[in-house]
């Protein structure tokens, strides 16, 4: 089993961070894992991505051309990325900031309002990890204990206190995704 | 799996510098290796080690020579253009036998070029980049685990050989994240002394670091001596990994970051029982010339893969020497190419074969 | 039999290269006795640098790296910070320090680097054969402005310890002339003061020596020492520019 992601966003939606705590989740789980981020000046103010690979085996190229799965924060995200999916590829879409339906008819599409659900939990700034929350949902590539396991690592000790909002947002994406 | 963390490879190259003793950096910035001295200015203050950002890079590397001369561990990182600025320092580094790391994050050139993964500077790190007759012992990882390893080594070989070691990686080296476990620690204390370095003459005859010679006989025998040293490198330092090479028909040759999307090529085209191997250097200077070699003695053809516009090539060719045809495939400017272009450009290649 | 005058023992009992009337000689002497003086010898590390001093290393008995052109400044910072209790010190040029390494001496001042300077300022490239120097005077003829220098196109000679004096990690900075005794005693007591200053842990010491070169200048030695005199102190006044107990003495 490997599965490919690129996860994208506008910088500052934690992007980068997501795909951070899934492949550290994978890590902890004993698996294959890489993460590979856009970078350079396109990073400001622009549109960020990463590539994330977990996988049972090896891992080949960690740069990542025909995604299972692509993540859409933004619109120009899923402009960008969505096609490069692989036929039958899922698609995750942040619906709070794209109303547009995609193209393509050969993949799968989800939904998620990211940013009015983390709202609902108390910040909107957790959006990432309600997006994060589908992905594992609909992806079962880590268990959800190791993405919190992750989350510490990946947080620094002054935001720990952030924690349980942050897995609250998590459950709140597995939840929708599971509509 | 505790023992592992998940580590930006320019952060665990730095990491890497400091497991193997080194407490000094001078650098200058330059995407995509920026990372790794903000790393090193941040973990080398708690080593009482020193992190100097210098003014340019021509400065950093001249305070390496310094830095080296004076017997300590150091390093430096940079990509291709400030690497090019730096290539005065390292030839005279080469020229008055200083150890030290440089480490070439590479993006694509030339002039400003981009700051997308590229290997391009292949034949500047391998044939001597600077002026006069000098070679670095060049390291090509694959993996953020195999740059700690061979960042470890570096800093070994660079003391036994008294020779600038440089790590070339790229973009994708430098910027991506894996697990990674370090093998092990070496403080400063332990290492041995070296005696030629300059640290005052207490007791004996002035030490001098130097790279002029006006005698051109003198010149001539610093040149030999060099020689040597690096005829010992190739007869003691080459690394290379073969896949799949026993019965390999065909074979793909490629380095770095390139060579691990080329296996993907390698076992897609295996499942569909082509029989297809590869041939992996992981030292490029000195390179495997001989493994090359032998290989292409059952070979219908090779493949040479790289981001660049066939630079490794020549020295396939060389090692090759007519055995077989030596094909190449390459991206460049900072384009990767995929495994899947790979497997193409291979299968169109086998059925000319047949 | 009293002893009036021997040669310093940091340095080599060798002729140099330098051309008759020159007076890298004496800088070399007098950077001798003060190491000598302070009892430092085997505790320090000279640089030499591209240019009339490139063998520095050949004179002086004390452990030395040659450095490439105007990186002794670079050089020296590496060593320094590794062996901080060391005594590093550069012998640089005027091309040198003044034109292909000048980011090196700016920025070693600028960070106060805990090293000396010995800066000769003879207002010509003398090793490559008389070229102009970023010191050379206004209407000065050399091989590369051989209608004498034009600030139109080449600008006004570069004043550096005035351009160092901005910085306030530059510790000690001061001009000295070699054309007489009385100034060439100068120059030692100058000297001596950059050692401890660097001594002391003040920070960054440079002290600029002007200089002759009859050969590329076209003079005899006593013609060239009155030209320093004549010419080039009132262009580059002498004196202390910053010492680190403050104030200035010109």
């Amino acid at each position: 089993m490997m599965k490919e992601l690129i996860i994208a966003g506008f910088g500052g939606q934690g992007v980068m961070l997501m795909g951070q705590v899934l492949a550290g989740a994978g890590m902890f789980e004993g698996k294959e894992v890489s993460w590979l981020p856009s970078y350079g000046p396109e990073m400001r103010g622009g549109t960020a991505n990463c590539h994330v690979i977990v996988s049972e085996e090896r891992i080949g190229s960690p740069f990542v051309s025909s995604p299972d799965v692509v993540v859409a924060m933004n619109l120009p995200s899923m402009d960008k990325f969505a096609p490069q999916l692989k036929e039958g590829g899922l698609l995750i879409i942040n619906s709070s900031l794209i109303d547009t339906e995609p193209e393509r008819k050969d993949i799968r599409v989800i939904k998620i309002p990211a940013n009015e659900l983390a709202a609902e939990v108390g910040s909107d700034r957790a959006a990432n990890m309600v997006a994060l929350g589908a992905i594992i949902e609909k992806v079962k590539i880590v268990e959800v204990d190791s993405i919190i396991e992750s989350l510490k690592e990946n947080l620094p000790e002054r935001h720990h206190k952030l924690i349980p909002l942050n897995e609250e947002a998590l459950k709140r994406g597995m939840e929708a995704a599971r509509d | 799996m505790a023992d592992k963390i998940l580590m930006k490879g320019n952060e665990a190259i730095a990491e890497a510098g400091i497991k193997a003793g080194c407490r000094f950096f001078f650098g200058y910035p330059i995407t995509p290796q920026n990372e790794l001295p903000a790393y090193m200015a941040r973990r080398l203050p708690m080593e009482d080690g020193v992190f100097l950002q210098a003014e340019s890079e021509v400065a950093a590397i001249n305070m390496v020579y310094g830095a080296a001369g004076a017997g300590a561990r150091v390093m430096t990182s940079s990509s291709s253009p400030g690497i090019s600025l730096k290539q005065e320092g390292i030839s005279y580094m080469a020229g008055s036998e200083l150890p030290g790391v440089i480490v070439n994050i590479i993006r694509g050139g030339p002039g400003l070029g981009g700051i997308q993964p590229a290997q391009s500077d292949y034949l500047q790190a391998t044939k001597g980049g600077g002026h006069g007759d000098y070679r670095l012992l060049v390291l090509a990882p694959q993996s953020v685990q195999e740059a700690v390893d061979l960042t470890m080594e570096a800093f070994d070989l660079a003391d036994k050989y008294r020779n600038p070691v440089m790590i070339l990686g790229d973009g994708m080296i430098g910027q991506m994240m894996e697990p990674v476990e370090f093998p092990g620690e070496t403080s400063p204390e332990e290492l041995p002394k070296k005696e030629w370095a300059t640290v005052g003459n207490e007791g004996r005859k002035a030490n001098i670091i130097n790279s002029l010679s006006l005698q051109a006989e003198k010149l001539e025998e610093l040149n030999l001596r060099l020689q040597k040293k690096y005829k010992q490198m190739q007869e003691e330092e080459v690394r290379v990994e073969t896949t799949k090479t026993e019965d390999a028909e065909y074979v793909i040759v490629a380095f770095g970051s390139m060579a691990r999307i080329a296996l993907s090529a390698v076992e897609r085209a295996r499942e569909e029982g082509i029989k297809v191997g590869l041939i992996r250097p992981i030292s490029l200077f000195p390179y495997p010339e001989q493994v090359v070699g032998k290989v292409a003695e059952q070979a219908k053809f090779m493949l040479t893969v790289e981001m660049n516009c066939g630079q490794m090539l020549e020295d396939v060719r060389l090692a090759v020497n007519g055995r077989c045809p030596v094909y190449f495939y390459g991206r460049t400017g900072g384009v990767v190419p995929t495994s899947q272009e790979i497997y193409e450009k291979l299968m169109e290649l086998v059925r000319g074969e047949k | 039999m009293k002893v009036v005058a021997k040669r310093p023992r940091a340095l080599m009992d060798k002729p140099t290269h330098y051309c008759p009337g020159c007076t890298h000689g004496i800088t070399h002497r007098l950077v001798a006795e003060v190491i000598d003086e302070m009892d430092i010898r085997e505790k320090t590390i000279g640089v030499a640098p591209v240019g009339c001093a490139v063998l520095a290393y050949e004179y002086f008995d004390c452990d030395f790296q040659q450095a490439a052109h105007g990186r002794a400044p670079a050089v020296a910072t590496g060593i320094k910070r590794v062996l901080p209790e060391n005594f590093v010190f550069t012998y640089q040029g005027d091309g040198d320090l003044a034109s292909i390494g000048t980011a090196e001496i700016v920025h070693a001042a600028m960070r106060g680097e805990n090293i000396t300077t010995i800066f000769i300022n003879n207002a010509i490239y003398g090793m490559t054969g008389g070229q102009m120097a970023p010191t050379t005077m206004i209407g000065q003829k050399t091989t590369t402005s051989p209608y004498g220098r034009d600030s139109k196109s080449a600008g006004e000679p570069i004043r550096v310890v005035e351009m160092l004096s901005t910085f306030s990690r530059a510790a000690y900075l001061a001009r000295v002339g070699l054309f007489n005794n009385k100034e060439i005693k100068k120059a030692k007591k100058a000297i001596r003061k950059a050692f401890e200053t660097q001594k002391a842990g003040q920070g960054f010491s440079l002290v600029e020596l002007l200089s002759t070169c009859p050969t590329n200048w076209g003079m005899n030695p006593a013609e060239a020492l009155d030209w320093v005199e004549s010419n080039m102190v009132p262009y580059y006044p002498l004196g202390e520019y910053k010492t680190p107990e403050g104030g200035e003495d010109r």
